[in-house]
């Protein structure tokens, strides 16, 4: 049975115990809800939750279970000599579960009977020619022991599936059962539900922080791998990045400096453009605008921070690459050799982190207290006075933290770096010559065809821990700093 | 009803320093001021009083234009200041306001060190020459506020980090660092105990030597104290006026007399 009827069956037995254990439980009450411990639906949800939820954690688990189980067990019936020698058995088992795969689509065409799929004494040559009949996708590589193994596969995927629908039935129908004789006026149905509720919203947070969890210990891993490979202090204090992907390890420079490099420098090339145009925004629009300037000049700033950063990236690379070229390159001023450069890709990056900084910044200074200006202009000072001495001051820390923030934004920053800065790793300070970042080359060196256990794409996990922890350190001094402006004020 | 003859109005000019005629203030639709008429004479306290909401605060903010601030805020009528239009296009309430000083209702010190929240107001008007001038005006404005002994030991320390009622005694030796003309304070003891009320109340009678000093309270007796004009403001309108001695011991309207006995009790 198809899991999508079997999950409709589960929650159809659910509704029914809602209103079968509502109603139960007002009967047990002689029909009068003030003398039952819970609302009437407490009791109703008590069931639904009792015949829903163990069913769906047994089909979950049986569902990630089952996959692993058939593998292994089909996996050890694979005799030795069925592995070629340049293969292994990881292969030889894909193998297998592809004839299973097309096997079960011939005989869905009805191109095939069940039974002779099923067939243990069938021909290799004819079950292969069949099946590209049927127009599934066999490989030569289909042997006896394979088409024995993927029959196998197929039974024992089918019997799994069948006992899974009758456990999960029979859990749900027992579930249903069991909070009907709870059912009654004095059990406290409300307390359990109140349990539930507070039990799901920990599932959703926990399966939050493990998925973080599990990215940081995959990142980990990958790294500890790499490191194996390549010698760390190559790595982190190499001034070279020149990694080859023709001759296998050996050849590759893989030093993190000249990538760190590019990176700080558009960073900070964005920063410059970014922080002062945001700041000078975020005051005119606290502290200037009128209220009917501010209310459509907010959106509109906000609305530059929802464009894909693709565009972005697009924008660097036709039309301000393009214009610098023609202003500082070689009909120009002849400082520029291309329209990719760490300008043109700070610039864009500038312009991409404006509302970011200026919207930040905006709240921040909202947040300084009307008191605190009266108080500035009672003695007499002038806006501009006033804001440069009592409301930037008071806001600096959380202007401090917006600016960090940004800048963990900028050293994360890819599309417009792949597409704005170059690909050359390089150590210059020319901010006219393409130079690239960490995260521009994590894409080319992930994106190559190369193979995933050489140092040359297991740098990716390297840099992106590297990348990780300085965003990371970043975000959390930026926080800090936050924070301890909130303190102020609250 | 306070109602000067004109004869009477001539004598008054040398000394008149604020004179407000016809004031309405409107918070949008809500009318908070109404058709008031005040002199406030030099070298005179003047004590507004009145029940919560009334308009107090609101008239005190019209003497030293603080109202500009508000968006919804407008003022009708004639303010003027040594008989000068303090509303007129060509008056900058910047300067004014510098003449004008004033204590809000809530202390506000500025999250700086103690000295340079009394440094601010004379560094942007430049009244010190160099370090050791401003050292002297920030030691004096101190001591005038009655808060020297308990900071001089921390005038690096923030200025936040006071207790409530020395923070307002910051702000009002903040205030009198920039030497204004005219003192306008918006309940400035109603955080201080009774020591420290009595030190602002002799500074308040020092400052009568050569400021003009206005202050609103909800404290009969302190109105009483320290003030020689006393005006009484109910419902957004001035319902009397006149010497202190006078509205506490023979109140013309019968408002006054039962909120001034309802008080006293
Ligand atoms: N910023 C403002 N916006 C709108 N209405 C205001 C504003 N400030 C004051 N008001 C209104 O104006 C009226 C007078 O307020 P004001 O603060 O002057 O009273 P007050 O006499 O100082 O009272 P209190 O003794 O409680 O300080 C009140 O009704 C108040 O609601
Ligand atoms: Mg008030």
């Amino acid at each position: 049975m198809p899991i999508f009827w079997l999950v409709l069956i589960v929650l159809a037995i659910g509704a029914a115990g809602y209103v079968a254990g509502r109603r139960r439980a007002l009967a047990s009450a002689g029909g009068d809800s003030r003398h039952l411990h819970s609302l009437p639906s407490y009791y109703g949800s008590n069931v639904a939750i009792k015949a829903v939820v163990p069913a769906f954690l047994l089909m979950i688990v049986w569902l990630l279970v089952q996959p692993l189980y058939v593998s292994n067990t089909v996996s050890g019936m694979l005799p030795q000599s069925a592995i070629p020698d340049n293969s292994s058995r990881g292969l030889v088992m894909a193998e297998v579960r592809r004839a299973a795969e097309g096997m079960n689509n011939a005989v869905a065409q009805g191109l095939m009977s069940e039974e002779f799929a099923g067939n243990a004494r069938a021909d290799v040559a004819d079950v292969t020619q069949r099946l590209k009949d049927a127009g599934q996708i066999v490989t030569s590589q289909v042997t006896q022991p394979i088409l024995r193994a993927a029959q196998r596969y197929r039974v024992m995927n089918s019997t799994g599936g069948q006992m899974m629908t009758i456990a999960v039935l029979v859990l749900s129908v027992l579930g249903s059962l069991w909070g009907l004789r709870e059912s009654q006026a004095e059990y406290r149905a409300r307390n359990i539900v109140e349990r539930s509720i507070r039990a799901l919203l920990v599932g959703a947070a926990s399966i939050a922080v493990l998925t973080t969890l599990g990215i940081v210990l995959s990142l980990v891993f990958n790294t500890v791998e790499f490191f194996r490979l390549y010698p760390a202090t190559d790595f982190f204090f190499g001034l070279n990045w020149a990694p080859s992907f023709s001759g296998r390890g050996g050849s590759s420079d893989l030093g993190i400096l000249p990538l760190l490099w590019g990176t700080f420098y558009i960073s900070l090339v964005a920063l410059v453009v970014a922080v002062p145009i945001g700041l000078f925004a975020a005051i005119y629009l606290s502290e200037y605008a009128s209220p009917r300037i501010r209310s459509f000049a907010k959106p509109l700033l906000e609305v530059l921070a929802g464009i894909p950063t693709i565009v972005y990236g697009l924008f660097a690379l036709l039309t301000v690459g393009p214009l610098l070229l023609g202003v500082f390159g070689d009909e120009g001023l002849g400082i520029m050799q291309a329209g990719t450069a760490v300008m043109t890709a700070g610039l864009v990056l500038g312009i991409m982190l404006i509302p970011f900084v200026s919207s930040l910044s905006d709240d921040i200074i909202n947040a300084v207290p009307q008191a605190m200006r009266d108080g500035s202009y009672g003695l007499g000072a002038t806006k501009s006075e006033t804001i440069k001495q009592v409301v930037l001051p008071a806001a600096l820390p959380g202007i401090v933290g917006a600016i960090l923030l940004a800048a963990s934004r900028a050293i994360g920053e890819t599309m417009i770096v792949v597409l704005g800065a170059g690909a050359a790793a390089r150590l210059s300070l020319n901010p006219f010559e393409a130079m690239t970042t960490v995260t521009a080359k994590i894409v080319s060196q992930l994106t190559g065809d190369a193979d995933f256990a050489s140092p040359e794409a297991l740098v990716a996990f390297a840099l992106g821990m590297t990348l990780f922890v300085i965003t990371l350190g970043l975000n959390i001094f930026a926080l800090y700093i936050v924070r301890k402006y909130r303190e102020q004020y609250e | 009803m306070y109602d000067a003859p004109a004869s009477e109005q001539k004598v008054n000019q040398q000394t008149t320093k604020i004179s407000a005629r016809k004031v309405q203030v409107y918070y949008g639709d809500t009318h908070a001021i109404k058709d008031v008429d005040v002199d406030i004479e030099d070298r005179t306290v003047t004590a507004f009083i009145g029940p919560s909401g009334c308009g107090k605060s609101t008239f005190l903010r019209c003497l030293n234009r603080m109202n500009d601030t508000i968006d919804v805020a407008r003022i009708e009528g004639d303010i003027l200041l040594d008989g000068e239009d303090i509303y007129d296009k060509k008056v900058d309430p910047v300067q004014l306001r510098a003449k004008v000083g004033m204590v809000f209702q809530k202390p506000n010190p500025f999250p700086k060190s103690i000295y340079d929240n009394i440094a601010y107001g004379p560094r942007i008007h430049g009244l010190a020459k160099n370090k050791a001038d401003l050292d002297e005006i920030v030691e004096k404005s101190l001591r005038r506020g009655a808060i020297w002994n308990e900071v001089k030991d921390r005038l690096h320390a923030p200025g936040t980090g006071l207790s409530g009622g020395q923070q307002q005694r910051l702000c009002i030796a903040r205030a009198i660092a920039t030497e204004p003309e005219v003192l306008l304070m918006d309940e400035p003891c109603s955080a201080l105990d009774p020591i420290a009320t009595g030190q602002v109340e002799e500074l308040i009678d020092e400052l009568r030597e050569s400021y003009s000093v206005v202050i609103v309270t909800h404290s009969m007796q302190q109105a009483a104290r320290v003030s020689q004009k006393t005006a009484f403001f109910h419902l957004g309108n001035l319902v009397e006026y006149g010497e202190t001695g006078q509205i506490f011991t023979n109140p013309v309207d019968p408002r006054t007399e039962s909120y001034i006995t309802g008080r006293i009790g």
